[in-house]
């Protein structure tokens, strides 16, 4: 091919669908003029999984299960953003302890999604050793959903109206020896890459993003903060009491890879603060809405002896419970940016429609504008800033 | 959001079908030829400054007439404001693309279009996004089966063992 | 000197050719980063620090499938990525071994629906299957552990 503004023959250069470095099974078509990346073409649906659809033929609470797999370095958020829609259309309240413990979890969640963010991105530049130290504190955050959940990831924990259970003994003090040790391992990341001159020669400068053209690809999260724009959800719109806690947005000024980097690491050490604080004002009660029997499964034990209990018990597991009719979008902000569920219901119980606006497929679009006029060398380094998830991207 | 609707009946008064409020979310019924003035107007007024768009959806209400509806959820950064817009379109209609208005629309069409089959006119590339591009079918319409039409069988030609 | 002290002085060992080339493929199966969706993230735990698949000898994670022995499909396989690892797996070197990790891709998992393969064996012979949603680390490794078993049982193709 020729390119039409040099008149010099370019070449086509295709990455993935299977590739190393493109965090799952993302697809690049490069038009490469010499080293100089010309022009991209982004090729996604490679993990397509219908979940859509599959959703639909889901009774509500069943569906939790499916949401949970969307985005599977953050499946927190993907439980509160559609639980919160379904507790929209119900018209539910939840108690404060069940929005303290969601918080914590979200924010745990956060830290997880980005450090696994960190030791990819870092490996992807040539710092191996950076990934084997964040993944040896993620196993101290997976084994705290492991101890609440029973499960490392994909936790499927929270229930429409609360929580199936609430933490188990001993988690408090887990936690609190989590938040005593890790602000020391962000500075060890920080010693490690922050003032590296290798990590800053291939970062800084590279795959710039204008506040405007982030605004216009509708991209969110660190990728839109890093870009100098302050917008997070859970302070613009706060949702599950994210008012009653202080913390600060990290925000860039260049909005290129380095400040993405900077951004997110400073976000872990917020995210830390919020935690700390939910932690310090734990209230305490119950972990569901309790004036709603026709949604919240009675007490295990009353359901063992208990006629009454069992027939109840057994109609909300097999036959589930109706949501009014209406529709609702609720939007939280995950690891990611803007995580939105579009919920329609047509008065049963399962949903007629749910449509979910995930963060990473937006922020991908704007792939072709970083990428324009980078050396090929670099676009592994553009494509790790963004962090994407592709379950996110195709669903 | 008086405001919103006072300057929408001025400005729009014919593309405006119905202006409702429920659970503290606007949804505007818009006709869907006038749906790019429309969001240009949000999108260029100094007040509104809706200049987010965080998703396009399309819902499929089988058995009803107009059978599809395509709904813009879109967002102001300015007034930290949503607000939902939607077109009713009947099968076989298409709709005019707001990809000029907002360049993140484009995927988000597409994935409409690849998922219910309703084309967007003046979209720079109105194809597949997430099936093969030689899928027959649009997947999330009610009337298509959740397994597929066609139960995937591999041949005994594309297996050797 | 009889035979046992000239073996012993000069170092050698007998065995049969099978024993040491089963030996010696089980002892370093080379995986090839084939990560699809959750398992992957799990396969990337399991080579960390904390579970640590070298201990195996199988954390050479290779990019190129001709450089791989082990296809670990970890996630959920959709129809359009389908011929992409049928094409893959044709490009590996023999031997192959493949594990089918996770429910989805032992058997499409919760997703029975027109996206996903059910069963990553409609497209390549699997040697294991590792179940979970997604497996822990310690059940890869395990999984890994069998298919040494197997290794060690094959018979030598001249």
């Amino acid at each position: 091919m020729v390119n039409t503004e040099t008149e010099r023959d370019t070449m086509i250069l295709n990455v993935g669908p299977q590739h190393p470095s493109t965090h799952g099974v993302l697809r690049v078509v490069l038009e490469l003029d010499g080293e100089i990346v010309v022009n991209s073409n982004t090729v996604i649906g490679y993990l397509h999984t219908g979940m859509e659809k599959t959703i639909e033929s889901e009774r509500y609470v069943q569906a939790i299960t499916i949401v949970d797999r969307m985005d599977y370095l953050s499946c927190f958020f993907n439980e509160i953003g559609y639980i919160l829609a379904v507790e929209k259309l119900l018209g539910i309240e939840v108690p404060e302890r069940v929005k303290f413990m969601r918080i914590i979890l979200c924010e745990l969640q956060r830290i997880a999604s980005h450090l696994v963010w960190l030791g990819t991105h870092a490996l992807e530049l040539g710092a191996m050793s950076v990934m084997l130290y964040t993944f040896r504190e993620r196993e101290l955050i997976l084994e705290l959903f492991e101890m609440c959940s029973g499960y490392r990831m994909n936790s499927g924990y929270m229930r429409v109206g609360g929580f199936y259970l609430d933490f188990p003994d001993g988690f408090i003090d887990r936690l609190k020896n989590f938040i005593n040790v890790f602000p020391s391992k962000i500075n060890e990341y920080e010693t490690l890459l922050t003032k590296n001159i290798i990590w800053k020669e291939r970062t800084v400068g590279l795959g710039v993003l204008s506040a405007e053209d982030a605004i216009n690809f509708g991209v969110s999260g660190p990728l839109l903060r890093a870009s100098g724009v302050k917008w997070d959800i859970r302070t613009a719109h706060p949702y599950s009491g994210y008012e009653l806690f202080e913390f600060d947005v990290p925000v860039g000024t260049h909005g290129d890879v380095y400040d993405r980097y900077l951004v997110r690491m400073e976000e872990m050490r917020q995210s830390l603060r919020i935690i700390s604080q939910a932690v310090k004002n734990l209230p305490s009660g119950p972990v569901n809405v309790v004036d709603r029997p026709d949604i919240i499964l009675p007490p295990k034990r009353n359901a063992e002896l208990g006629m009454e209990e069992m027939i109840h018990h057994f109609k909300i597991v097999s036959a589930g419970f109706p949501v009014p009719e209406g529709e609702t979008y609720v939007a939280v902000e995950s690891a990611r940016g803007e995580l939105g569920f579009y919920l329609v219901s047509d008065g049963g119980n399962k949903p007629y429609r749910l449509k979910v606006r995930t963060p990473s497929f937006a922020n991908l679009q704007a792939l072709p504008l970083m990428l324009k006029g980078i050396m090929i060398s670099d676009v592994i380094a553009v494509i790790a800033s963004i962090d994407i998830v592709l379950g996110d991207v195709d669903r | 959001m008086n405001n919103l609707t006072e300057k929408l009946k001025e400005k729009c008064s014919d593309a405006v079908l119905e202006v409702k409020t429920c659970r503290n979310e606007t949804t505007v019924l818009v006709n869907p030829g006038d749906i790019v003035n429309v969001c240009r107007f949000l999108h260029d007024d100094e007040d509104l400054a809706y200049d987010y768009i965080s998703g396009i959806s399309g819902v499929d209400y089988l058995g009803k007439e107009p059978r599809f509806a395509v709904v813009y959820h879109v967002y102001s950064m300015k007034n930290k404001n949503r607000l939902t817009l939607k077109v009713l379109v009947p099968e076989n209609h298409s709709v005019p693309s707001v990809s000029s208005v907002w360049r993140g629309a484009n995927w988000f069409e597409r994935e409409v279009f690849d998922m219910y089959g309703i084309k967007f006119s003046g979209h720079p590339a109105m194809k597949r996004i997430l099936m093969p591009d030689d899928w027959t079918g649009y997947p999330l319409r009610k009337d298509y089966p959740l397994k597929g039409f066609i139960p995937a069988k591999w041949t005994k030609q594309d297996r050797p063992w | 000197m009889g035979e046992k002290e000239f073996l012993i002085s000069n170092r050698i060992i007998l065995t049969s050719l099978t024993k040491i080339t089963n030996w010696a493929r089980r002892s370093s199966i080379w995986p090839m980063t084939f990560g699809l969706a959750c398992c992957a993230i799990e396969m990337m735990a399991t080579s960390a620090s904390h579970h640590d698949i070298a201990r195996f000898g199988s954390e050479v994670f290779r990019g190129s499938p001709r450089q791989s022995d082990l296809m670990i499909v970890a996630g959920r396989v959709s129809r359009k990525m389908a011929p992409v690892l049928r094409q893959l797996y044709d490009q590996m070197a023999e031997p192959k071994w493949v594990i089918a990790m996770g429910a989805c891709a032992s058997c499409g998992g919760v997703f029975k629906n027109y996206a996903v393969v059910q069963g990553v064996d409609e497209i390549v012979p699997v040697d294991v299957y590792v179940p979970g949603c997604p497996p822990r680390p310690e059940l890869l490794l395990q999984g890994v552990m069998k298919l040494q078993q197997k290794i060690d049982r094959e018979k030598l193709r001249i």
